[in-house]
């Protein structure tokens, strides 16, 4: 077999023997079936695929697939896996997070990596809500949701995270619904097959402590325009989306960050550049 | 679910790859459920989710036998041809920790009821007559589960959530 021409994979090969324990009805069991049907479409061997991930309830996928994990410290993910693909550019990293781990606690670290624009996809399970710690408002929770743990809703306007991830440099943004598993997937692989920060927010249901989310599959559509690399464009059609259009909604032609080779860095006179004033 | 995302049916051959696969990932699905009920502890259900997912298989295998030499190919492929999701897969938002046989069984019917639609539009489809043959007979084949369903329906009334009054639900805070 020719070395470039891809594995025949099924998706139960990136399956591995830990079983999920996530609610009955969790949207984080489809995104498992869309990532394992995209690693078998890439036909990459397992152990040329990490899956890093952060705390949540949607940062234990990497436990359930075969390949390299790391399940790390909470909001910590993105610094994780972009560590690993400077350290090894021949792996394909995939960093897993939920909109708490991603846009909470983690939120600088997503500023950065998208601003970085490293050659990774990041996939973030958004449930508008923690579901780990018995669902306390997340940053994009609707101002108006109503709990025990935040009477009356937060009041706050949510976080976007498309426009701010397009506004911080990430070179592909997309949308995706877990109850789609196969436009899930596709999307992912297009998102890991695109050079630079790829950034797929996944509209992942919490049956647990958003009973509500389960009308999504009544309410996403897919994106009506085709994606445009004009970042302004992106912007303006981001900014007044419904938060519902799914598809890839901006693809962008920036180079990826490259590490300095190591021959490079270990030349005393590249450190010497380093400390340049 | 499958919905407008009809993938389109060329051929036999092509007819005979999505049935496969159709029940392929009917039987995928009920073995994640069926996982999901032993890890929250609803064991009934998960013998009923087994018994499903080998009920699919045997209908796979049935179909791979009636392809015979023309074959199965790849029915579309580790993606599979559907945008949103295969027709006869269970929906895994309706699934919940506590649910009855009653509720496993419903979720069972509108499975072979989205399968007996797929087959039904192909059967009336502007395809080719033999695609629609073959088509009619699996709606046929079909509607005998709906059916199935629903006298199986009449032995597991609705019964209350199997767990009243359970002191650690999962919504609780
Ligand atoms: C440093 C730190 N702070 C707080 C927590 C508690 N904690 C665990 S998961 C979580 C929120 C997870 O929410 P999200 O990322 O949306 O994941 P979900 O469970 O909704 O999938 C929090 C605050 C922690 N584990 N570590
Ligand atoms: S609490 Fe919510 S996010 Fe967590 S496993 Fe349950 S349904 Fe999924
Ligand atoms: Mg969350």
């Amino acid at each position: 077999m020719n070395a470039a021409e891809p594995l025949k994979c099924r998706p139960s090969d990136y399956k591995s023997e830990v079983k999920p324990i996530w609610c009955p009805g969790c949207g984080d069991y489809h995104v498992l079936m869309a990532l394992t049907r995209a690693m078998a479409a890439l036909g990459l061997p397992p152990e040329r695929l990490a899956v890093v991930s952060g705390i949540g309830c949607s940062s234990r996928i990497p436990a359930y697939t075969n390949c390299y994990g790391f399940h790390g410290v909470h909001g910590r993910s993105l610094a994780v896996a972009t560590g690993l693909k400077i350290a090894r550019p021949d792996i394909t990293v995939i960093c897993a997070s939920g909109d708490g781990d991603g846009y909470s606690i983690g939120g600088n670290h997503f500023l950065h990596a998208c601003r970085r624009n490293v050659d990774l996809a990041y996939i973030v399970m958004d449930n508008h809500i923690y579901g780990m710690t018995k669902g306390q408002p997340s940053p994009t929770t609707e101002p108006d949701f109503d709990t025990a743990l935040a009477p009356g809703g937060t009041g706050l306007r949510p976080f976007n995270p498309l426009v701010v991830a397009l506004a911080s440099g990430a070179n592909f943004v997309a949308r995706a619904y877990s109850g789609n598993p196969n436009e899930t997937a596709e999307l992912i692989v297009d998102a890991i097959k695109h050079p630079g920060f790829s950034f797929v927010e996944i509209l992942s249901p919490c049956v647990t402590y958003r009973p509500d989310q389960r009308s999504w599959k009544d309410r996403v559509h897919p994106a009506p325009v085709t994606p445009t690399d004009d970042p302004a464009r992106a912007a303006r059609r981001l900014m007044t989306d419904d938060g519902f259009n799914l598809g890839v909604l901006y693809r962008g032609n920036r180079a990826p960050y490259k590490p300095p080779t190591a021959a490079a860095m270990l030349a005393p006179e590249s450190l010497d550049e380093e400390f340049v004033v | 679910m499958s919905g407008a995302n009809v993938p389109p049916v060329t051929s036999v051959a092509a007819l005979y790859g999505i049935a496969h696969r159709i029940e392929a990932d009917a039987a995928e699905r009920y073995v994640m459920l069926a996982d999901q009920m032993e890890t929250h502890n609803n064991l009934e259900l998960a013998r009923m989710f087994r018994d499903l997912a080998r009920a699919e298989r045997l209908h796979a295998d049935k179909i791979r036998d009636l392809a015979g030499s023309i074959g199965i190919g790849d029915g579309g492929g580790p993606i599979g041809p559907w945008k949103s999701d295969s027709p006869e897969a269970a929906d895994l938002y309706a699934a919940r920790y506590d649910m009855s046989p009653h509720d496993a069984l419903r979720l069972a019917l509108a499975a072979e009821e989205r399968a007996l639609a797929f087959y039904t539009d192909l059967a009336a489809a502007k395809v080719d007559r033999a695609v629609r043959d073959l088509a009619a007979s699996f709606a046929v084949e079909e509607r005998e589960h709906v059916a199935l369903c629903h006298r199986l329906l009449e032995r597991y009334p609705p019964a209350s959530a199997v767990r009243p009054g359970d002191p650690d639900a999962p919504g609780d805070r």
